[in-house]
């Protein structure tokens, strides 16, 4: 049976008018955890900042549980909620405060090294990416079955660096082109 | 334990490639490396969802967000979001987006000569129902240049912005009407390579939620992926 999903279209260049309402920058709500902090720049093909991309974030609690869905009508939430979108600056720069989440298991004891999913979306993109930021130093990144999947020489592509002297804090750079291409995910 | 059940890949065609050449932003802005297929995870059966206090008295009425009328013509746009095996999508946050009547929108970056509304500010927000329902009334956009290649020009559209119940369903799409010339020429729609997917990106003039006296009806379906029945489904 041949799929009848609707297509995918880019948000264009003025996205921020309809997708605003929703930025979110610190998804620490809710959350007893550590704060940290994430920063990096998104680069195109020629190495140019993206000054018009957006991320969207999906994550795990400080537990590795995922929010449950609010029920219908819910209002103020004081849970963690996960959610996080943040836009690129003019010189392509993005920063948001969050918690590391914890490990995930599964019923069949599958684990999964803490990460967050990631969407990016802008201009240019007819579809969305999708990719994860894993953290260093981690040692459960060694045995993660997606990492796994991932060829070695890649891989770090998906892994945030330290950065001297700001424990709490990570670089991301996102590369949509280049020797350093970040690893996109296929849906 | 089996492992998890995933949402189904994308058909052939029915989706654009990233990297489609006419639509000039993607060649520096698409990855060029082959994407990795990975199976499904808990991050990806999972998704956000969203406090009803996002969605204001007038957040699905973009003709009322102001203290006038916005100028151009008044139309509604409805219709259902459905997973691909039909079952409704339920209180799922919708964003949408949109150029004014005379193609400029309220927008820092957009330079198009055309005037702005001081009525219209060209966003709206809405929950689907109980039956995968939405309802948004606004005013039909204009069409607009843009610079992909010389003398471009946009067909009218309406972007709409769909999460779905999980990480793996999001769907940031586009409105088109029924009958508009450009869309032939228009890189954007024609990415799509299937010619009746693409189709499904053009909403339908619709006479039973037209309001007499009042405004025109379009109505817009969209269907988001369904699960697999088995783990083990390729498509």
């Amino acid at each position: 049976m041949s799929s009848r999903v609707t297509p995918s279209q880019t948000v264009g260049p003025f996205f921020s008018i309809g997708l605003d309402t929703l930025i979110r920058t610190n998804l620490t709500a809710g959350s007893s955890a550590t704060p940290i902090e994430i920063r990096g720049r998104v680069l195109d093909g020629d190495n140019l900042p993206v000054p018009d991309a957006l991320l969207e974030i999906w994550q795990a609690d400080e537990n590795g549980q995922f929010p449950l869905p609010l029920p219908d009508g819910e209002k103020d939430p004081i849970t963690f909620q996960g959610f996080g979108r943040i836009p690129t600056s003019d010189n392509g720069e993005f920063s948001f405060t969050t918690i590391k989440p914890g490990p995930i298991v599964t019923a069949d004891d599958t684990l999964y090294s803490p990460h967050l999913q990631v969407s990016l979306l802008m201009r240019g993109l007819l579809r969305r990416l999708v990719t994860r930021l894993y953290f260093p130093n981690e040692p459960l990144n060694e045995s993660d079955p997606i990492l796994h999947l991932v060829p070695f020489s890649r891989r770090a592509t998906l892994v945030a660096s330290t950065i001297l002297d700001q424990p709490n804090c990570f670089e991301w750079n996102i590369h949509l082109q280049g020797p350093h291409e970040t690893v996109f995910f296929e849906e | 334990m089996p492992p998890l059940i995933g949402y189904r890949k994308y058909a052939p065609g029915t989706q654009p490639s990233h990297l489609h050449a006419p639509y000039v932003s993607s060649q520096k802005r698409a990855p060029l490396q082959a994407l990795i297929a990975i199976p499904a995870t808990p991050s990806d059966l999972s998704g956000p969802s969203f406090s009803s206090e996002l969605v204001t008295a007038h957040a699905f009425d973009l003709t009322k967000q102001h203290h006038a009328a916005p100028l151009g013509e008044r139309i509604v746009v409805s219709g259902r979001v459905l997973d691909e095996d039909g079952r409704p999508v339920t209180n799922s946050l919708i964003e949408i987006w949109q150029a004014n009547a005379a193609g400029r929108y309220l927008h820092k970056k957009d330079q198009h000569d055309a005037p702005l509304d001081p009525n219209f500010t060209g966003a709206g927000l809405t929950f689907t129902d109980d039956e995968g329902g939405y309802r948004f009334i606004t005013i039909r956009p204009g069409a607009y240049p843009w610079k992909n290649q010389p003398n471009a020009w946009r067909p009218a559209h309406i972007h709409f912005s769909l999460f779905g119940p999980a990480f793996a369903t999001r769907l940031v799409t586009q409105m088109y009407f029924p009958g508009d010339p450009l869309l032939a020429f228009d890189p954007i729609f024609n990415s799509v390579p299937d010619e009746s997917a693409r189709q499904r990106l053009i909403s339908s003039f619709d006479w039973p939620t037209t309001l007499p006296e009042f405004c025109l009806g379009f109505r817009f379906d969209i269907i988001l992926r369904g699960r697999n029945s088995t783990p083990f489904e390729a498509t």
